[in-house]
């Protein structure tokens, strides 16, 4: 079995699951159960000067029957007091000495830094996490997102916590920027010993239209709020990705952003992440959803033959290249597998309204067929080679590629709604390899 | 029968509402699980053709008049449809979700969502639905007050023709207020729909039978068209003898008479073996009648009524005897007593004791009474587009057509009707696309 232990700029963890720093994270009793579970680690929720919360917070947005693909909330740091949560850091280290406890950091003078600092690291944190990141609340007050968005004041400060911290120091970035490597330098030349992210974003989701109250409703009016969630998680893998590629990026990297089971897990470790953190996923399944991402993630590198989860950490970063480096003679095409096939004809329609027109179903090439009008004769009346299938059920509802047009853009394969049921195959050519550069290089 | 004396108890009553209305969570979460197909299977096995996944995707946005018409544009009777029609062998049957060896879509159920919705909030709100397009000098006659009539007076009604239903009974509705299992349908809400299709300006004349105090030949003198909805004639017989029940007599004083009650016996006899068949054995088997058995003069597999239903008739405990022919009946004072059946497999005679003896052997074809052309079975004859008989302006639908199908099939046949008028005269009709 692949060992999953780690060691991220000296926070030694069993595993690289983490807790992010939010609701999950708000105390001793909530912490022991997570490590009970099987959590590697926590970053505690951060702490402050106290500040008072509203009612309500969260927000999510629902795609068909899958609840919260996105979610956002418009909670601030802790509201309990500072002595209080010191004393349950105390605690839980106490009881769990060798998981890993971070405490995530938010005030706003050196001073208050200085004493925060002190005051964590005596309680036993085994890291600090600066909380340059949250886009709500805290950042109309001069810190959080305001920070994270100005490299220099981020720089600061993060040279500040290095001054008085004896424990690693994370620093936790904003993707509310228009480019992630400005503040990841800055806090690499601030001193820091690793980057945390993504934090969320700003956002808004949604609106009541009985009342046109936005959400989440505190009276009769809301507030933008930070968004997170399985639909953010594109959006943390193309930064993490970018800081991971970037050589000037000397500190590893603590992964966060929609990442809710070991595969998404993996491939944020892929991308460049050492550790990842989780908050979404507990908040709506439990601090239970750990046990398959410890197993899956596991059963993974053994199958992979790596000995260490570390051995992971960045492997699918050379597969990235900018645009122009692609390959523009490298061709693919969709091929339908008729045995398989349910007739739905989604990829008929998202080809012909959604990509280049060339499914067609059986009664021919794309013609007005469907009650549609037909604003005259479609460019591709002989489409070849017509694949005819056996009417499958007595219906023939199969539709079929015009291979020639195919320009295999994956459209018709991820509406498809069976698995497997539509593969994207390699053309061989003999034309070999030339880019956008290559091409503008030879004039 | 009249329309008060439906609200007063009656036996149907004493069945469940097989497949009750949906709860908003439900029928969106159900929505919620429609692929949105394109020229979707389930449209295609609709004889109405319903675009069933795009009136699905608007309950999921809560969009519920949106949704009924979509419905009622196809199928003005998408109401009882949707509670009435064999969706197992039709729309659900043809959903994709099947070849996955998913559950299908609840295609009936979200029908019956939207629909009842949609006609309760206008209803409530008294915003219609459908605006009537202003009136033209066109009249219609519409003989017989059954489905095909109803869906063939709104399409022309809501277009702006006047529609005048002649209705032999008291009460108007067809075989949806007489004959439809009533755990799928009862009498009331059949009602509710055929007033909400005649408040579009659709009059009604009840106790008007053809041949008897109305002519086909007068009414094509003051009509520009007649439209003949006229159902089958009377549950055919093979045992003569008045104490036996015809089928379809029994199933409308079930429905409709609160002075019935059903005969004082644990056992019945359904001879016959279709959905009719079918029908009364079920809802006999829920009055409780802990033995009903059913003679069909084939084997099982033979029968003509659906599977889906043959198996719930069996769940129920209906008991089914292959190859059996009613031979005689034994009686005692004209009552009944017994009735011996004999075989076509070998089987022995033998007589079974009961007093309670139902044929539901099919119903009586009277195409020939009306001076138009008609196939060998009695049926009548019309051009399969337009549905107009062999007399022009005649027009017909229904199971005087078809020989006695479904709800959704008169739906289709009384709608394919009106279009062919409305073409015909060059209306244009809200509810005919421009080609």
């Amino acid at each position: 079995m692949a060992d999953l232990s780690i060691n991220m700029c000296g926070i030694k963890s069993p595993n690289p699951f983490w807790l992010a720093s939010a609701p999950p994270t708000n105390g001793g009793e909530q912490v022991m159960r997570a490590f009970d579970a099987g959590w590697g680690g926590v970053v505690w929720k951060t702490l402050g000067t106290p500040i008072t919360n509203v009612s309500s917070r969260f927000g999510a947005i629902d795609v068909g029957t899958t609840k919260a693909v996105g979610f956002n909330n418009i909670e601030l740091i802790t509201d309990r007091p500072l002595e209080t949560n010191f004393k349950e850091i105390e605690a839980v280290k106490k009881r769990y000495p060798n998981h890993a406890l971070i405490v995530s950091l938010m005030v706003e003078s050196e001073q208050e830094w200085k004493d925060i600092i002190a005051r964590s690291e005596d309680a036993g944190a085994d890291g600090l996490e600066l909380n340059f990141g949250c886009p709500h609340g805290m950042c109309e007050r001069g810190m959080g997102s305001s920070v994270g968005q100005e490299p220099k004041i981020l720089q600061r400060i993060t040279h500040w916590a290095k001054t008085y911290a004896k424990v690693p120091v994370l620093v936790k970035l904003t993707p509310n920027i228009t480019d992630i490597i400005p503040p990841g330098l800055a806090a690499v030349e601030g001193g820091a010993d690793g980057l945390s992210l993504i934090n969320t974003i700003k956002s808004i989701i949604g609106v009541d239209l009985d009342n046109l109250h936005l959400k989440p409703t505190v009276g009769d009016a809301s507030s933008h709020g930070g968004y997170c969630g399985p639909a953010v998680k594109p959006i943390a893998m193309h930064m993490v990705a970018a800081l991971a590629r970037d050589k000037r990026i000397t500190i590893p990297i603590s992964g966060i952003g929609g990442i809710a089971n070991w595969r998404d897990a993996a491939e944020f470790i892929a991308l460049g992440s050492q550790s990842v953190q989780v908050c979404t996923a507990v908040m709506h399944y439990g601090y239970r959803i750990v046990e398959d991402m410890i197993e899956g993630l596991s059963n993974y590198l053994d199958e992979q033959g790596m000995a260490s989860v570390n051995q992971l950490v960045g492997k699918a970063i050379p597969g990235f290249r900018e645009w122009g480096d692609l390959d523009l003679n490298y061709q693919r095409v969709a091929r339908i597998n008729a045995d398989s096939c349910i007739g739905c004809q989604l990829c008929y329609v998202a080809c012909l309204d959604g990509a280049h027109q060339c499914i067609h179903t059986q009664k021919g090439p794309c013609q007005a067929w469907h009650g549609e009008p037909d604003h005259g004769v479609n460019p591709r009346l002989q489409a070849s080679p017509k694949v005819q299938h056996e009417p499958k059920n007595g219906k023939s509802q199969v539709p079929y590629v015009d291979e020639a047009e195919c320009i295999g853009c994956n459209l018709c394969q991820i509406v498809c709604p069976v698995p497997e049921c539509i593969s994207m195959v390699e053309v061989p050519h003999n034309k070999g390899h030339e880019s956008w550069n290559q091409r503008v290089a030879k004039g | 029968m009249s329309a008060n004396r439906l609200k007063q108890e009656r036996l149907e009553q004493q069945m469940k509402d097989k497949k009750p209305l949906y709860t908003p969570a439900e029928a969106v979460y159900e929505a919620n699980r429609c692929l949105y197909c394109y020229d979707a299977p389930c449209i295609k096995a609709c004889p109405t053709g319903i675009d069933i996944p795009r009136f699905i995707k608007k309950i999921a946005t809560d969009n519920i008049p949106g949704s009924a018409k979509t419905i009622f544009s196809a199928n003005m009777l998408g109401y009882s449809c949707a509670r009435v029609c064999p969706v197992e062998v039709l729309c659900v049957g043809a959903c994709v979700y099947n070849d996955l060896n998913h559950q299908p879509i609840e295609i009936g159920r979200l029908q019956r969502y939207a629909t009842e919705k949609a006609l309760g909030q206008e209803k409530e709100s008294g915003k219609k639905l459908f605006t009537p397009q202003p009136k033209t000098d066109k009249k219609v006659a519409l003989v017989g007050a059954g489905p095909a009539s109803l869906a063939c007076a709104a399409y022309l009604a809501l277009s702006g023709v006047q529609c005048d239903l002649y209705e032999k009974n008291e009460l108007p509705g067809g075989l949806n207020t007489t004959g439809v299992a009533p755990y799928k349908l009862f009498a009331l809400d059949a009602m509710d729909e055929v007033n909400w299709i005649l408040q579009h300006g659709i009059n009604l004349k009840t106790r008007m039978a053809l041949g008897e105090n109305i002519t086909l030949d007068a009414l094509c003198d003051s009509y520009d068209a007649v439209f003949l909805g006229l159902g089958l004639g009377a549950d055919r017989a093979l045992l003569d003898h008045p104490a036996v029940w015809g089928a379809t007599d029994l199933i409308a004083k079930i429905k409709n008479d609160p002075d019935f009650q059903l005969p004082h016996t644990d056992s019945a006899v359904v001879i016959g073996g279709g959905n009719t068949a079918l029908d009364i054995a079920r809802e006999l088997a829920y009055l409780g009648v802990k033995d009903v058995l059913m003679v069909y003069r084939k084997g099982i597999q033979d029968m003509s009524g659906y599977r889906h239903e043959r198996e719930a008739a069996m769940k129920q405990g209906v008991r089914f005897m292959e190859f059996g022919l009613p031979k005689s009946l034994t009686t005692e004072n004209g009552l009944i007593t017994g009735l011996t059946l004999t075989f076509s497999n070998g089987l022995p005679d033998f007589e079974i004791s009961t007093p309670f003896v139902i044929e539901a052997v099919g119903q009586e074809k009277h195409g020939q009474n009306w001076g138009l052309k008609t196939e060998k079975d009695g049926t009548l004859s019309v051009d399969p587009r337009t549905f107009e008989t062999s007399r022009s302006g005649v027009f017909a639908g229904g199971d005087c057509v078809n020989g006695g199908k479904e709800v959704v099939n008169a739906a289709a046949e009384g709608r394919d009707a009106a279009f062919a008028m409305l073409k015909r005269w060059n209306i244009p009709s809200q509810f005919l696309k421009e080609v």
